[in-house]
């Protein structure tokens, strides 16, 4: 993947243990909700980027993923398209 | 599900449309009543490749396992899928049926397995799959003998060598989220039967990492019949926006619950004829919404009528006398159980949503709390698109559906009275050993 193509952020819900790490790195773009797992809001700045890639690195539970924004369609922890309800 | 659910009673057909070829038989049929009731299944000489994609395209057929989604782009995704990594797709027909309410995939199984069998061949032929896979409830009951057991004397009466498509029978396990499409694949590959993080999607890479169409067995049915009858014939049902026949998992009064054979359109008073005064109606399913009577009295099953999408097909009528906030605590207590309880904004969500209507459904203590409704509000937000699967997003859309229909019982509660006196359960969510 090239480096700078656009890039999301996700999380393998599965594997994240509410370390709340990535929030103090990249608290811009990263909250935690009230059991201390990530809410990850808005598409990467370029800036970010960077931090981005240090939290992913430095998440414990490797749960913390960059993935070229248009892979998001295909469904999967992004709120927007969760709420069309696509199931397949 | 447990061993224990209500599927032992017996289940009645009811056509409501006039008779056309697409209406299920009264009992069983063995391959030869089938193609004598059906007609044969088109050879594929009789239809060429892509003259299927093209039918169901035109038929505008949509998944009947929940989401509603078009069966023509998944299959257009997956065979791209295919050509794209050269990889031989594998299908699979979900009659896993998780939901404890839904009985209209057993039913057709049951009466119909052939018509399942043939829309597998068909899709089977058309996508080339080297795989095609019907998947079902371990052990399930269907109240009138073992369904697994007529499963696999149907498939033995099917001649390979003529339908060219070798179809397996998989036991899957019962419970409420083994019929999720990964979930699904997850358990046909061996694996825990827990959906896994991918940045493929089923169609993409499924079943032993081929891409996968995943439809519903109640789909698969509809292409056997979109082959026979055609598209037109299957647009004859319903309405330009959900057309086909439609089976749907009836409860009304006191009646045990029946599958009923519809289509979009149609008005949904009569198939809740028997039940009395009612409070609500849910429709779609335990993902699904909670209609209000007077809207329920003159709607028609649409989405647009609705305000909610048919889902799976479940129309509960809620009679008056209960309460709608007792009975979604019930269920959404159960949702919670069976969340597979791997991503933490669900294991930690669900069970507080669900202790939260559990308070707010007593009256007593909803008087004590003025703060449950905002709570309840505010942990949906936080599960809501927060998980490996879509559980969370459909309990959510149950609950906030509740916290609608039922304002004016919730006025009350915060009041301390309940209007609904009979606070026992409608709808089964069996019980299940916890298991962590
Ligand atoms: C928690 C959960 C449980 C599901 N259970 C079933 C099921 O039991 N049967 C089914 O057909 N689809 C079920 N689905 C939907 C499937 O993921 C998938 O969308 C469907 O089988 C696709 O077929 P269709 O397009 O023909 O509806 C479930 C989805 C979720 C999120
Ligand atoms: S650092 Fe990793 S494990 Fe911790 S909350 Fe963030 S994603 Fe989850
Ligand atoms: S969202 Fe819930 S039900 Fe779906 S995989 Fe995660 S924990 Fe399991």
């Amino acid at each position: 993947m090239r480096d700078n193509a656009p890039r999301d952020l996700s999380v393998d819900w599965a594997a994240c243990q509410g370390h709340g790490l990535c929030a103090e790195l990249l608290p811009d773009h990263i909250t935690l909700d009230d059991w201390g797992y990530p809410i990850v809001s808005g598409p990467l700045s370029p800036a970010a980027a960077k931090r981005a890639r240090r939290a992913v690195a430095d998440c414990p539970a490797l749960a913390l993923k960059l993935r070229a924004a248009e892979q998001q369609v295909t469904i999967r922890s992004n709120p927007a398209a969760a709420r069309s309800a696509h199931r397949g | 599900m447990t061993a224990t659910d209500n599927r032992t009673e017996t289940l009645v057909i009811e056509p409501q449309q006039a008779q056309g070829n697409g209406v299920l038989p009264s009992r069983p049929l063995n391959h030869a009543e089938h193609r004598a009731y059906y007609g044969v299944l088109p050879a594929p000489d009789r239809l060429p490749l892509g003259e299927l994609a093209s039918m169901i395209g035109h038929a505008g057929v949509r998944g009947r396992g929940g989401a509603g989604f078009p069966l023509y782009r998944k299959l257009v995704s997956v065979s791209g899928a295919a050509r794209a990594r050269r990889i031989a797709p594998a299908i699979v027909a979900n009659g896993c049926e998780g939901e404890p309410a839904s009985h209209k995939d057993k039913h057709l199984l049951w009466l119909a397995p052939h018509l399942v069998l043939d829309g597998l061949v068909l899709l089977g032929r058309e996508l080339r799959a080297t795989r095609a896979v019907l998947a079902v409830e371990a052990g399930a009951p269907n109240g009138r003998g073992d369904l697994v057991r007529r499963l696999r004397e149907a498939l033995n009466e099917r001649d390979v060598r003529q339908d060219g498509v070798r179809i397996e029978l998989a036991e899957v396990p019962g419970r409420f989220i083994a019929g999720e499409s990964a979930a699904l694949v997850s358990t046909l590959d061996g694996g825990p039967g827990l959906p896994p993080y991918s940045e493929l999607s089923v169609r993409e890479s499924g079943v032993g990492g081929a891409p996968t169409l995943v439809q519903n067995v109640e789909t698969v049915a509809q292409v056997a019949l979109i082959a026979r009858y055609g598209p037109d014939w299957f647009r004859d049902y319903g309405t330009a926006a959900e057309p086909g026949p439609q089976l749907f998992t009836v409860y009304s009064g006191r009646q045990r619950p029946r599958v009923v054979h519809s289509a979009a359109g149609a008005a949904l008073a009569p198939l809740i004829a028997d039940a009395g005064p009612i409070d609500a109606v849910l429709v779609g399913g335990y993902h699904g919404s909670w209609i209000p009577a007077p809207l329920a009295r003159h709607a028609r099953l649409t989405e647009a009528d609705l305000g909610a999408p048919l889902g799976a097909g479940l129309i509960a009528a809620l009679p008056a006398d209960r309460c709608g906030l007792a009975e979604t605590a019930h269920i959404v207590r159960y949702l919670a159980l069976e969340s597979a309880g791997q991503c933490g904004p669900c294991l930690n969500g669900l069970p507080r949503i669900a202790a939260a209507l559990e308070q707010l459904a007593d009256p007593h203590q909803a008087a004590r709390d003025r703060g449950l409704l905002e709570r309840i509000e505010r942990w949906c937000g936080m599960v809501e698109g927060r998980g490996l699967c879509h559980h969370p997003d459909g309990s959510v859309r149950l609950v906030r559906s509740a916290l609608m229909t039922f304002r004016t019982e919730i006025a009350a509660h915060h009041a301390g009275q309940c209007t609904g006196g009979d606070r026992r359960p409608l709808l089964p969510a069996p019980a299940r050993e916890l298991v962590h």
